[in-house]
């Protein structure tokens, strides 16, 4: 698992579905396994293959197209709702994603992305869209996503006019609490953090009835 | 209006302090400037998926569990529900069931495994041994963890890296939640059980419309059920999104609590008790949403789609393409493509292949006597096969006490043993490529129950209908008459 994240600068695939949910990304039946690796083959299965075969790709679906590369996600609000499966973000993480963009993301996979430094981008609905738009009429754009900046920019190719396409800026910004950007720019885990605090916790404890 | 929203006023915060607050306060050991508080976990409760990695990180750290006393295992997802004294025959699952046999061996947690007579799903045994309580933090790697709110508790799912965390140093990090309360008012119809409430509620909140909430559940209606029934609905808060659903704890809580296996005793519980009764949203609270629900208003309910906001009450119809937002279109087309089913039409009559009863939902004992009390001397229809899985090795014990398995064994059903089975498709227990199947459960994603099935999520008692006719039905045709 790559530690550490700040600046990546990538061609994007669009997932344009909405409700995307934990057992889409990784079914059930692939949580057998009882280590973090080799999630990846089985991302977005049954969407991915007919009859659950790997030797018949759906041909339509964005994962198996040739067009559609690079190391940041796209895809439609409410994305990883429902179970707390973390082997949902190991499973995008090993496939080679850095970066998940939506509108809008459940909250335990949101936790779980950021434990796994998959940083997920949530953005507004009219800039999602305008990711969807720019990446379909030209899937070698590069979308560039900046920690540091809190900033997601569109490629400049993608400017008719000076800073905005289309009435709206080429760059947004979100939101990141200090504390998990600190982590993720610096490669730091929580486990290190709350090891740190063992006299801490022990005192509190002695304070319970 | 049977549904009504209010937002508090910015800055119009009151002395008084929520549910949520009274617990959380007592549970941060500190508070980060700008991120997350650590929250110190009283008890946490681990299954065979999503601990063996956590295990793993601890032993690459060279770390012991820091407090294996306030741990908890079962093994429930991932065991078969026959022949459960038999070698589990698949390699994997057999391997996850026995890697967690050797952890706890390892680490000093108490088991529960296949065999005991505890074993069961991992949100009905805390409860039924009295190891949930109110006033606590709870947390489990399963979004179902919130099922343990009905006690008056914080309780969550968290995630394997976050079950490391929690064995490492028995705390978490997390950010509080926005709090929003939904109180369920006057009397609810006949027919109408808890498990209608809560498909209601996310219907009309939608599947994220509580995400970055914790909910307390209250209300009239909310108050007047009982135990299980309360589980229910705090069950579901997940599948709106909600990091957490509470209900303040009461003489039901605490009737039902005494003088369960783990429940404090003598002058301990005592203590307990004092320290519960304080345990509710003061008067004067303020929360950031407030929903006030008609109980009279709720219908029994169905789902016709792939997220449980897609719910219908049973005498309604499926929207029609025009009743949909331009906006949604393409994810309702798409879900409905996926069930099979069309825009606008009516969902009462429509043929199920699979009627399943079970799951951290609806497998207690209570579900189970309210299937019998429907199906007795009654028998299932033709081609329908139904499956019965009690939550918990106790609750299998109760349902033979009680003589439920023989009205069971009399209606045609298979009464299977204790495990998550065909709620999630992970276990042998599936629903086979394009079946329906009338669910107990809590999900209806594609795939959720197997490859291609699809699923009807409802109450017991409309399950327990679609069993004996063999389609979907109004369990109230059948109490008037
Ligand atoms: S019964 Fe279903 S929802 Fe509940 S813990 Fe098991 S798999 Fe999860």
């Amino acid at each position: 698992m790559s530690k550490s994240i700040n600046i990546i600068k990538s061609t994007a695939v669009p997932l344009q579905i909405e409700n995307v949910d934990t057992d889409q990304i990784i079914p059930a039946r692939f949580l057998k396994a009882t280590n973090r690796d080799g999630f990846g083959k089985n991302l977005f299965r049954d969407w991915r293959y007919e009859n659950d075969n790997e030797m018949t790709p759906k041909k339509d679906f964005v994962l198996n197209s040739p067009i559609f590369k690079g190391s940041i996600l796209v895809a439609g609000k409410n994305f990883g709702c429902g179970s707390s499966r973390e082997h949902a973000a190991w499973a995008i993480k090993d496939a080679g994603f850095d970066v998940v963009v939506s509108s809008f993301f459940a909250d335990i996979f949101k936790n779980n992305a950021l434990n796994n430094f998959l940083l997920p981008v949530v953005v507004s609905d009219e800039f999602l869209q305008k990711i969807f738009e720019t990446v379909s009429a030209d899937p070698s754009s590069e979308i560039t996503v900046s920690l540091e900046d809190q900033a997601i920019s569109l490629p400049a190719a993608s400017l008719k006019t000076g800073p905005r396409v289309d009435g709206l800026e080429r760059v947004e910004t979100f939101d990141i609490n200090s504390y998990k950007k600190t982590c993720l720019l610096n490669g730091y885990d929580d486990i290190d953090y709350l090891l740190s605090m063992k006299d801490e916790i022990e005192s509190y404890e002695t304070t319970r009835i | 209006m049977s549904v009504q929203h209010k937002n508090s006023e910015p800055g119009n915060k009151g002395k008084g302090k929520t549910l949520f607050e009274k617990i959380w306060e007592k549970h941060v050991v500190k508070e980060i400037d700008g991120g997350p508080s650590v929250l110190y976990v009283d008890t946490h409760l681990i299954h065979e998926v999503t601990s063996p990695q956590a295990f793993n990180g601890l032993a690459k750290r060279g770390l012991k569990v820091f407090r294996p006393k306030q741990v908890v295992a079962t093994a429930d997802h991932n065991v078969p529900t026959l022949n459960q004294h038999l070698p589990i025959k698949e390699e994997l699952s057999r391997i996850q069931v026995q890697t967690l046999k050797d952890n706890c061996a390892k680490f000093g947690i108490e088991l529960y495994g296949l065999g005991h007579p505890y074993q069961g799903i991992v949100h009905v045994i805390g409860p039924e041994l009295g190891i949930t309580q109110p006033g606590a933090t709870i947390v489990c790697g399963d979004s179902h963890t919130s099922t343990h709110g009905a006690f008056g508790a914080i309780a969550f799912g968290i995630g394997t890296s976050e079950v490391e965390m929690v064995f490492a140093t028995q705390c978490l990090m997390q950010t509080k939640p926005k709090l929003m309360r939904i109180n369920v008012e006057g009397e609810l119809k006949k027919g109408v059980v808890s498990k209608d409430i809560i498909l209601y509620i996310i219907s009309h909140t939608s599947a994220s419309g509580a995400t970055g909430y914790a909910v307390e559940y209250a209300g009239s209606a909310i108050r007047s059920l009982s135990m299980e029934a309360r589980m229910t609905i705090c069950n579901m808060s997940i599948e709106m999104g909600a990091r957490c659903g509470m209900i303040a704890p009461d003489t039901t809580t605490f009737e039902y609590i005494k003088g369960r296996e783990f429940a404090p005793q003598g002058t301990a519980w005592d203590r307990k008790l004092a320290d519960w009764k304080t345990l509710y949203s003061d008067k004067d609270a303020v929360f950031d949403k407030e929903i006030l629900i008609d109980a009279a208003a709720i219908e029994p309910m169905i789902t016709y789609g792939t997220n449980p906001g897609m719910g219908v009450g049973v005498t309604g119809h499926i929207p029609a393409l025009d009743e949909v937002e331009e906006k949604e279109k393409p994810y309702f087309e798409k879900s409905l493509h996926y069930m099979g089913l069309q825009p606008g039409v009516k969902i009462k009559g429509k043929k199920v292949d699979y009627v399943f009863i079970g799951s951290c939902t609806n497998s207690r004992i209570e579900d189970l006597r309210m299937v019998a009390s429907f199906v007795k001397g009654k028998h299932k229809a033709n081609g329908v096969e139904v499956w019965i899985v009690p939550g918990s090795k106790q609750v299998e014990a109760q349902a033979k006490e009680e003589g439920i398995d023989k009205i069971f064994e009399e209606a045609g059903f298979l009464l299977r043993q204790p495990g998550c089975s065909a709620c999630l498709g992970m276990n042998e227990d599936k629903i086979p490529a394009g079946k329906y199947c009338i669910s107990t459960s809590n999900r209806n994603f594609e795939g959720r129950q197997g490859p291609n099935a699809r699923t009807f999520l409802a109450s017991p008692l409309t399950a327990a209908v679609a069993a004996i006719t063999g389609e979907v039905g109004d369990v109230r045709d059948y109490l008037l008459s």
